[in-house]
């Protein structure tokens, strides 16, 4: 069943993405996790970093294994937005790979920079060279190991390139703080052909000085502490 | 037929088996207890029933509130109890091996100041008149409550308490508990319940106690131990029972069958046509016999009065103080206490930054519902307190 995985899928780079998004994470921070699962990044944000934590689950099986890690969890369905988090009350908002996944993508990264300081997104980058040379060679929907599903049984409704992140948070006026290409199950920060290589990839995303105020590409790159390859 | 010797050995077998109602003398003057609503009120007796055992650290207990019409007796049978007697209103819940584990845990339950089912209310004997207190009992608030079962832990060398635990009022009383006294309790688990009452449900409070005001046996509250608004007070209990079914589970259990008859049968006068008639006449009749008029008018003013909100200026404000773990659930088909009620409570818990879960349960039960789904409330209740308990070992675990 579809709504049983949807927020939690299974993934070889969990452990790798976990790592990357801990490191991504000032101590003593708050921070919440949209699609946690049962928990386990948050119980090891808590442990590792001493941040304090709450998770947004829609699955009861899963929300019921974070309660077992003592981690605080919210039921929702993502797809509603973030209607109970108030303005500005987390440091980090996590989303790892769901946002593909989420009927409103647009509107939940405006509502994650609203509820929080910086956002954390892992997506899969459909502009990896496998995927294009399937879609290329075989003109049929790809599925690859990253995206292992066929067209009709498949949880992501929106997939993106690197490219196509990077024109929505132009759009948004969402500041990217970094953008870290994982290729082969490696972070490699400055990726020669990132677009072309990466399997996923992790933005740190800010929110705009003025909310709702859309920037010029130009002031997008200008304040980035990582330059983005094109 | 079972005889006596089998009765007892299925009560002994099941849950916390044969349990007593205790009484406990609280507020005894000078040291009465200051009401919300002004004046003083002592003594207090308070009947309360506990199941499983205080630990040598006293940190494993759990109190329970209970709901509007509910008692002490939340688990068990008693020693004098009848065949068709029913344990406590929560049994499934309580005992070795189930949610609220009593191999684990020492579980106490209260009957609410301004009741009728053992603890001091309108009922009662004002100890200066030797009269009952009937209308002169003084208003009373769930602060007030919630102050009286406080003294009660204490009263039982509870310093702190592992949880607290309740539904609907009982759901208020912990919200009032973790905000009245935060460092109490190390969680809080608020079931089908709101940080006030909405305007609907004044409504329907208001529409019960016009109902008994109205019965010419209320006589201005002053009627007779066994006498009293009987028909008032049954139909005060039959509003009530409705808002507590859902459309669906009226639907389920009854549809539009008929009782007594095939067809219709084209008379007024009497009142039990359809199935679900009579069972609404049932449950007001079994409730006259359970409860006292004045109790039902006090303890339905206190639901209306409760407001966090405007009491403490804000949510934050009022909950704000306490580093107690909650647990807020909801029930998808509860009209009379809403998920949005409880996701305002779940808001301002977030805002302040504590530590909140909470979950829309499915069920077809409305508002009853947490009395019902105890398979739903141990899934998540179990590993809640597990989490709870072992946090609090951990912390006071001597350093080594």
């Amino acid at each position: 069943m579809r709504a049983q995985h949807r927020y939690c899928m299974q993934d070889p780079s969990l452990e790798m993405t976990d790592r990357l998004l801990l490191e991504q994470i000032q101590p003593g921070s708050r921070v919440l996790d949209l699609g946690c699962g049962d928990g386990r990044l948050l119980a090891r944000l808590r442990e590792e970093r001493g941040a304090s934590v709450l998770g947004m689950e829609i699955d009861i099986t899963q929300h019921h294994a974070a309660i077992a890690r003592g981690v605080p969890v919210i039921q929702a369905d993502l797809d509603e937005g973030l209607p109970d988090i108030p303005d500005g009350a987390f440091d980090y908002v996590v989303l790892s790979q769901t946002l593909q996944q989420v009927l409103h993508p647009k509107q939940l990264l405006e509502e994650m920079v609203r509820v929080a300081k910086k956002a954390l997104v892992v997506v899969p980058n459909f502009g990896n060279w496998r995927i294009r040379l399937q879609v290329l060679k075989q003109g049929r929907a790809p599925v690859t190991e990253v995206l292992p599903y066929e067209w009709y049984n498949t949880p992501n409704l929106h997939l993106m390139s690197m490219h196509d992140f990077q024109d929505l948070m132009r759009l948004l006026g969402i500041e990217i703080l970094q953008e870290i290409p994982i290729i082969n199950h490696r972070a490699i920060e400055k990726a020669w052909l990132a677009n072309l290589r990466a399997q996923h990839v992790l933005y740190v995303l800010q929110r705009p000085e003025s909310p709702g105020k859309l920037q010029s590409s130009e002031h997008v790159s200008a304040g980035h502490s990582t330059p983005i390859p094109r | 037929m079972a005889t006596q010797q089998e009765l007892s050995e299925t009560r002994q077998d099941s849950g916390v088996g044969i349990v007593q109602t205790r009484l406990a003398t609280l507020f005894a003057p000078p040291n009465w207890l200051k009401l919300a609503g002004g004046g003083e009120l002592g003594p207090i007796q308070v009947a309360y029933e506990t199941y499983g055992a205080l630990t040598p650290a006293k940190d494993n207990a759990i109190f329970i509130c209970h709901a509007l019409t509910g008692d002490a007796h939340a688990a068990g049978y008693y020693e004098d109890d009848d065949e068709k007697a029913k344990p406590g209103w929560w049994d499934d819940l309580i005992g070795p091996g189930r949610t609220l584990d009593t191999d684990k845990y020492y579980v106490i339950c209260a009957n609410v100041l301004g009741g009728c089912q053992g603890t001091t209310g309108p009922g009662s004997i004002n100890p200066e008149t030797n009269q009952s207190y009937r209308l002169g009992f003084p208003f009373i608030t769930v602060g007030d409550i919630v102050e009286v079962h406080s003294a009660l832990t204490k009263h039982l060398g509870i310093d702190q308490l592992l949880a607290v635990i309740g539904g609907s009022l009982g759901g208020m009383q912990v919200l009032e508990w973790a905000t009245r006294f935060p460092d109490q309790l190390r969680g809080a688990i608020c079931l089908a319940s709101a940080a006030q009452l909405s305007a609907q449900g004044i409504a329907f409070n208001a529409v019960g106690r016009r109902a008994i005001k109205t019965d010419p046996e209320f006589k201005d509250g002053e009627y007779e131990v066994g006498a009293g608004p009987r028909y008032g007070l049954a139909l005060a209990r039959m509003i009530a029972h409705i808002t507590y079914l859902s459309d669906q589970s009226i639907e389920m259990k009854f549809g539009r069958r008929l009782q007594d008859h095939d067809t219709f049968t084209y008379e007024m006068l009497p009142e039990v046509e359809f199935q679900v008639e009579s069972y609404l006449h049932y449950q007001g009749k079994r409730f006259v016999e359970r409860f006292d008029a004045n109790s039902y008018l006090y303890l339905t003013r206190a639901m209306d009065y409760f407001d966090l909100l405007s009491q403490h200026g804000s949510l934050v404000n009022a909950l704000g103080k306490t580093d107690a773990r909650f647990l807020i659930a909801s029930y998808d088909s509860d009209w009379l206490f809403t998920t949005t009620q409880s996701k305002e409570i779940v808001r301002a818990l977030i805002e302040c930054g504590k530590h909140v879960s909470f979950i829309e349960l499915k069920s077809p039960f409305g508002h009853d519902s947490f009395l019902i789904e105890i398979e739903q409330l141990n899934k998540m209740i179990t590993p809640f307190l597990e989490q709870a308990y072992s946090t609090c070992l951990a912390e006071n675990k001597p350093a080594s």
